[in-house]
């Protein structure tokens, strides 16, 4: 597969880790009343759809950011490759 | 009652003889192609090994015939027909070691119980070792087998390379100082382990749909009473899902997320050659494992791809780190061509381990999670699952295999590499 890096265009995705589904970067509030449910839901358990699926890719081999790839886990066909730090922005988080 | 093979009789080396005087006129399909009924006791979606098999341990162990299973495809067009056929029970943790060794001790007697030749053959298993570290682990690996009735044997690397020459045991980076042997280990024949246990459970009376795909379940208050199909709705007093490398798919239709990911294992064959590898042997030091068929082809494999994927086939970065964990154990495949290489879709849980138990919905069951482990799992996941579908209680083995272990902080992690479920 080819990630096309939004900072350094089309790698190989062998120098690429693979960390999972998205929704990692939505850590939950430690101090919520619910926390340790939510942190139950938050490490292990997956949507894991067949089709599109967002997911979390860190370029070890390369310039050490985390992308966020949209890719399809029927076809492997990628649509969309963002920063990992610019999606975590736009759903809010400041750093 | 059964009534054994009642739809092509009973095997056996008499009546193959018969046949071939007889034209083999007198061979008649293995089971039958019912048209579903309207309701049964109990509905399996699922009819791989596991599914397939806990139809037959139902129907023969609990007395419960009133069972569908259904499979989207054909049967054993899954998982059951695309690994490398490799069964042991070489396990450390007291979650998993029980349930295993049962499963193995199945293995030994499987073809009996389902008059089916499943060329169960225990040529044994080697784990290499190539460090001091690995021996002391492996070596507390080998008492726990023991411990739980499994049979182990530490080898000396003198005793590795009179079974295995081939070896490249003087490799600087990866010498091979002995191994840990597990002789009950070995193959089968996969497609006949599908084969023998649907035939079986057929004789038995229980109906396998083929071609018939769950597409809903009907829930209700909390209670399944039955399975949406692409042949209409099933209704069932129980369901039980064992459908692994597409739980989180059948789930979600539950409206359950699970703690597992699918992922594409590739496997590989060589052309087919003489003789020359006894066993089973896995390499220590990098992740590859190899055996070889009855028809001589080398079946090996190595790591999963690493990201989520339904799609039954990988990319090529694994396919030459594979290669080169070849390379790097025995140098002489570098001359052998490889034949045919696929993918298989995996369960892999948050632990490395599977899961044999109820949902939150009553009247719904499930097995998976099996992670690239599962096939060697087959009777033992066929048997402990209908005991928990017959009787509502986990079988002693499997006791630990529950949904609920990760939130109570119970993990079963043989790798200890945590809820990140590519490094199991």
């Amino acid at each position: 597969m080819i990630i096309h890096h939004p900072l350094l265009g089309p790698r190989d995705s062998a120098e690429f880790t693979y960390l999972g589904d998205a929704n990692l970067i939505d850590r939950p509030d430690w101090q919520d009343k619910k926390a340790a449910d939510k942190f139950y839901e938050y490490q292990y358990l997956r949507n894991n759809p067949a089709g599109e699926h967002q997911e979390l890719w860190y370029h070890e081999a390369g310039d050490r950011s985390w992308l966020v790839v949209t890719r399809n886990t029927v076809t492997h066909e990628i649509t969309k490759v963002e920063l990992a730090r610019d999606v975590a922005r736009a759903r809010g988080r400041s750093k | 009652m059964r009534v054994t093979g009642k739809n092509s009789g009973r095997y056996s080396g008499l009546r193959v003889i018969k046949e071939a005087l007889t034209g083999h006129r007198g061979w008649k399909p293995a089971w039958r192609d019912p048209e579903p009924q309207k309701e049964y006791d109990i509905i399996i979606v699922g009819g791989g090994g596991h599914g397939l098999a806990t139809a037959h341990y139902l129907a023969s162990k609990f007395n419960i015939t009133s069972v569908a299973v259904i499979e989207k495809g054909w049967i054993g067009g899954g998982n059951v027909g695309r690994n490398t056929t490799i069964i042991r029970s070489n396990y450390l943790l007291d979650g998993n070691e029980p349930f295993y060794e049962f499963s193995l001790k199945l293995w030994e007697g499987l073809e009996q119980d389902v008059n089916y030749n499943a060329m169960v053959s225990q040529r044994g298993i080697l784990n290499l070792i190539h460090t001091d570290g690995q021996r002391d682990a492996y070596r507390r690996r080998g008492n726990a087998m023991l411990l739980n009735g499994a049979d182990a044997e530490l080898l000396s690397a003198e005793q590795v390379r009179a079974e295995c020459p081939f070896l490249n045991f003087d490799n600087n980076r990866f010498p091979i100082k002995g191994g840990l042997a597990q002789r009950r280990g070995g193959t089968v024949r996969h497609d006949a382990v599908a084969w023998g246990y649907a035939r079986s459970a057929d004789s038995f009376g229980v109906d396998i749909i083929q071609n018939c795909e769950a597409t809903g379940f009907r829930i209700k208050n909390g209670k399944c009473s039955g399975v949406e199909t692409s042949k209409g709705f099933i209704g069932a007093k129980k369901v039980g899902v064992a459908v692994a490398g597409n739980s989180g798919k059948v789930m979600s239709m539950a409206g359950m997320r699970l703690p597992i990911e699918s992922h594409v294992l590739q496997a590989f064959v060589s052309e087919g050659l003489k003789p020359i590898i006894p066993g089973v042997v896995t390499f220590g030091a990098g992740h590859f494992y190899v055996s070889q068929s009855d028809k001589g082809g080398l079946v090996f494999g190595g790591d999963i791809d690493g990201y989520n994927s339904y799609a039954q086939r990988g990319n090529l970065p694994v396919v030459e780190d594979v290669c080169e964990g070849g390379m790097a154990l025995m140098p002489m495949i570098g001359r052998a061509r490889l034949l045919r290489m696929w993918g298989g879709i995996m369960d892999m849980s948050m632990d490395g381990s599977p899961i044999i138990d109820k949902t939150g919905i009553e009247g719904l069951y499930f097995n998976g999670g099996w992670c690239y482990g599962g096939f060697k799992a087959t009777p033992g996941s066929g048997w402990v699952f209908a005991h928990l579908l017959a009787n509502d209680e986990p079988h002693q083995t499997a006791t630990e295999l529950r949904f609920d272990r990760f939130q109570r902080g119970y993990m079963i992690d043989e790798k200890g590499s945590g809820a990140q479920p590519n490094l199991h």
